[in-house]
C-alpha cells in the first residue's frame, strides 16, 4: 500500500486553503495539548533546561580546562555555541518519545475517528516540541551568560542564531517524528537517543574542534549538520574560534538551510506516510 | 442505499495472515436505533467496529456509515461518528474538562462553545466534581463515563460504543446505560457490542449474534429467543418431597419430555404460554403431594441462543478463539 493508493477519503467539498486553514488550528489545538501536558508534568522538560545546564557546566569546569583551543579562543565561547547544535539536534528523541507514547493509547484511535486532518498529531507534536526548545534556548543562553559567554556581534545576529537553530530544530523534530513512527514503544525511542543521537553530538565540532581528528572522522565531523549549526552560531554569536577549511565550517549558515530544508523535503512527508500507514492496517 | 439504514456493511472481510477477523460480514441498522453485537472474544466484533468507524479498511466488502462510503468518504464518516473504544482514549496527563474542550476544538467548535459543550457532558455524566483534576486520578468508571462524553462531543448521529461497560461496577454501568437510551431518543443510531448477554438484551433493539467473523444470526431479542424455544417451566422439589412424582406430572402437563437434575433436585420442561399453565401445574403438583423449594418460568436467556446457533456456548466460544481474539489485538 503506498500513500498515492489510499483514498482520497478527506477530499470533501471543501477548498484547498480553507482544509490547510483548519489542518492549521487543528495542529495548534494538539500542539496546546502537548504544552498543557508538560505544565502538569513539568519533568518533561528535563532535556531543553537540566540537560543543558549540566552539560554546559561539566565541560566548562571538568573537561574544558583540558581542552585547549587552536588560536588560543576562550572555551566557554566554543562550547555554548556548540550545546545550541547538541540541543537543537537532540529534539528528535524528545519527538520519538512523545509520539511512540502517544501511539501505545487508546489516544490515537480518538484523533483517527475525528474530522481532522491526518498530519495534524505529527504537526501539533513538532511545534510544541519547538516551543519547548525556545525554553531551552533561553535556559541555554541563560547559563551560558552566568560562564562567561557573550554576545559579541549585536542581538540581531544573536536572534538569527536563534532562529537557524530553531530552523534545524524543526528539521530534526521531523526525523525524530518518522523515529516515532518506527519504534513501538518510548523506552525504544529513549534508548536510540543514547545510541545514535549521542555519539553523533560528540563527533562533531561541537565540544571539540576538529582539527585533532582522524582525518575520516574530521571529514564526518565537519558535515555533521550539528557542526553546522555550532559553527553558524559561532559566527554569528562572535568570538575568536576555529573554522576548518571544509565547505560547510566556511558556509555555515548556508549548510544549517540546506540541511534543514532537506531533512524536511525527506523526512515530513516520510513521517505523515509511515503515520497513515501504521494507523491503517 | 437506503436511507433508513445508518449503517450498512456488505461482504467485509479483513484478514490477518491466516485468520479471518472478518469473513464476509453483513450488517444492516436502522436509523434512530441500538444493534446489540453480541459474540465471544475474537469474534470480529471490534474488528467491525474498527472498519466502520474508518480505523481499518476492510480487505473486501463495503460499508456506508450515515450514508457515506467507509473508505471512500472516510472524512465525511468522521464528521458524523462518535467512537468509544476498549480501552479509554483519553489523555491522562489532562483534566476531565481539558479533554472535552480539546475533541470540541478539535471538531471545529469555536473556544466558547466547546466550553460550554464540556460543562454540560460534565454534568450529564456525573463528573463535575471531577472535571478539574487529571484524568489519571480518576476511576475505572469516571474514565470510561468521560471517554463516552467526549465521543458525544460533536452530537454524532451514530455512535459506535465497543464495549462500553465491561469492567465497569453497576453505578456506572446504569449512568451508561442512560445515556446511550437518552441518545436513541434524539435520534442517533448506536451500535454497541458487548459480550454480555444481559447488556444486549436491556439496551438494544435488535440483535446481531457474530461468530468468526459472520453475523449467523439477527433479530429482536424476542425474535432470537423464538428461534431456541418457548418458555420452560423449572421446579426445585423439596428434600423429603418426591422427584419422580413431579416429574411425572410434569410430563402430563407440559409441552415437552421434562429433563430431571437429580443433583440440583430440579425438573424442567417447555410450556408455551407458561404463565397462564402455571395454577393447573401447582394444583396437580399440590394434589399429588409434591412439596416445592421453588417453582418459575424460565425464558430463554442469550446464552440458550449462542449455544442453539453455534453448539457452544459463548463462554468456551470464548475459550477456543482466545488466541485468535490476542492476535487480533495485537495487530488492530
Amino acid at each position: 500500500m503506498t500513500a498515492m493508493a489510499l483514498p482520497a477519503g478527506d477530499a470533501t467539498a471543501e477548498p484547498p486553503l480553507l482544509r490547510a486553514w483548519w489542518a492549521l488550528k487543528n495542529s495548534l489545538v494538539l500542539a496546546r495539548r502537548s504544552i498543557a501536558r508538560i505544565a502538569r508534568e513539568p519533568e518533561q522538560l528535563i532535556d531543553v533546561t537540566i540537560q543543558p545546564v549540566i552539560f554546559v557546566l561539566l565541560f566548562t569546569y571538568v573537561f574544558g580546562s583540558a581542552i585547549h583551543l587552536p588560536g588560543g579562543g576562550s572555551y566557554h565561547q566554543y562550547l555554548i555555541s556548540g550545546m545550541f547544535g547538541m540541543t537543537m539536534a537532540g529534539t528528535a528523541p524528545g519527538t520519538a518519545v512523545g509520539l511512540t507514547a502517544d501511539m501505545s493509547t487508546g489516544l490515537i484511535d480518538r484523533f483517527r475517528s475525528l474530522p481532522i486532518a491526518r498530519s495534524a498529531v505529527l504537526v501539533g507534536r513538532t511545534m510544541s516540541d519547538l516551543a519547548t526548545l525556545v525554553l531551552g534556548i533561553v535556559v541555554l543562553a541563560g547559563t551560558g551568560l552566568l560562564v562567561g559567554w557573550r554576545i559579541e556581534r549585536g542581538i540581531g545576529n544573536a536572534l538569527l542564531a536563534a532562529g537557524l537553530s530553531l530552523l534545524f530544530a524543526f528539521a530534526m523534530t521531523w526525523v525524530g517524528a518518522c523515529a516515532g513512527m518506527v519504534l513501538r514503544s518510548p523506552e525504544s525511542a529513549q534508548a536510540l537517543g543514547f545510541v545514535l543521537f549521542l555519539p553523533l553530538s560528540f563527533v562533531s565540532n561541537a565540544f571539540v574542534p576538529t582539527q585533532g581528528m582522524p582525518a575520516w572522522l574530521r571529514d564526518f565531523a565537519n558535515w555533521n549538520p550539528m557542526s553546522a549549526v555550532a559553527a553558524s552560531c559561532r559566527k554569528l554569536f562572535g568570538g575568536n574560534v576555529p573554522s576548518p577549511d571544509a565547505w560547510p565550517m566556511q558556509h555555515p549558515e548556508l549548510a544549517l538551510v540546506i540541511w534543514s530544508v532537506g531533512l524536511i523535503a525527506v523526512f515530513a512527508p516520510l513521517a505523515v506516510y509511515l503515520y497513515r500507514r501504521k494507523v491503517l492496517r | 442505499m437506503n436511507a433508513r439504514f445508518a449503517i450498512e456493511a456488505a461482504g467485509l472481510v479483513k484478514a490477518y495472515g491466516a485468520t479471518r477477523a472478518l469473513d464476509g460480514l453483513d450488517l444492516q441498522v436502522a436509523a434512530g436505533s441500538i444493534l446489540g453485537m453480541l459474540g465471544p472474544n475474537g469474534a470480529g466484533k471490534t474488528t467491525t467496529v474498527r472498519v466502520l468507524s474508518t480505523l481499518l479498511r476492510p480487505d473486501e466488502g463495503a460499508a456506508r456509515v450515515a450514508g457515506f462510503d467507509v473508505v471512500a468518504e472516510a472524512g465525511q464518516v468522521r464528521r458524523r461518528i462518535g467512537l468509544t473504544g476498549q480501552y479509554a482514549a483519553l489523555d491522562e496527563s489532562l483534566t476531565g474538562r481539558a479533554n472535552l474542550i480539546m475533541v470540541g476544538q478539535l471538531c471545529r467548535q469555536p473556544r466558547k462553545r466547546a466550553r460550554q459543550r464540556a460543562a454540560e457532558l460534565l454534568e450529564q455524566f456525573d463528573l463535575a466534581g471531577a472535571a478539574d483534576r487529571g484524568v489519571k486520578t480518576y476511576s475505572g468508571g469516571m474514565r470510561r463515563r468521560l471517554d463516552l462524553a467526549v465521543s458525544l462531543v460533536a452530537g454524532p448521529s451514530v455512535l459506535f460504543l465497543d464495549e462500553p461497560t465491561t469492567g465497569l461496577d453497576l453505578p456506572s454501568r446504569m449512568v451508561t446505560w442512560a445515556a446511550v437510551r437518552e441518545l436513541t431518543s434524539g435520534g442517533t443510531t448506536v451500535l454497541l457490542t458487548t459480550q454480555q448477554l444481559d447488556e444486549a438484551d436491556q439496551l438494544a433493539d435488535r440483535i446481531a449474534v457474530v461468530d468468526r467473523g459472520r453475523v449467523i444470526a439477527e433479530g429482536t431479542s424476542a425474535e432470537l429467543k423464538d428461534k431456541v424455544g418457548g418458555e420452560r417451566v423449572l421446579l426445585t422439589v423439596a428434600p423429603q418431597s418426591g422427584l419422580a412424582v413431579a416429574r411425572d406430572v410434569l410430563a402430563r402437563l407440559a409441552d415437552g419430555p421434562p429433563n430431571v437434575d437429580a443433583a440440583q433436585r430440579s425438573v424442567e420442561a417447555p410450556v408455551t404460554g407458561g404463565a397462564r399453565r402455571m395454577p393447573e401445574i401447582v394444583r396437580e403438583l399440590d394434589a399429588a403431594g409434591v412439596l416445592l423449594d421453588d417453582l418459575g418460568i424460565r425464558r430463554p436467556s442469550l446464552d440458550d441462543v449462542f449455544l442453539t446457533l453455534t453448539g457452544r456456548t459463548a463462554v468456551s466460544a470464548a475459550v477456543s478463539t482466545a488466541g485468535e481474539a490476542d492476535d487480533e489485538k495485537e495487530v488492530a
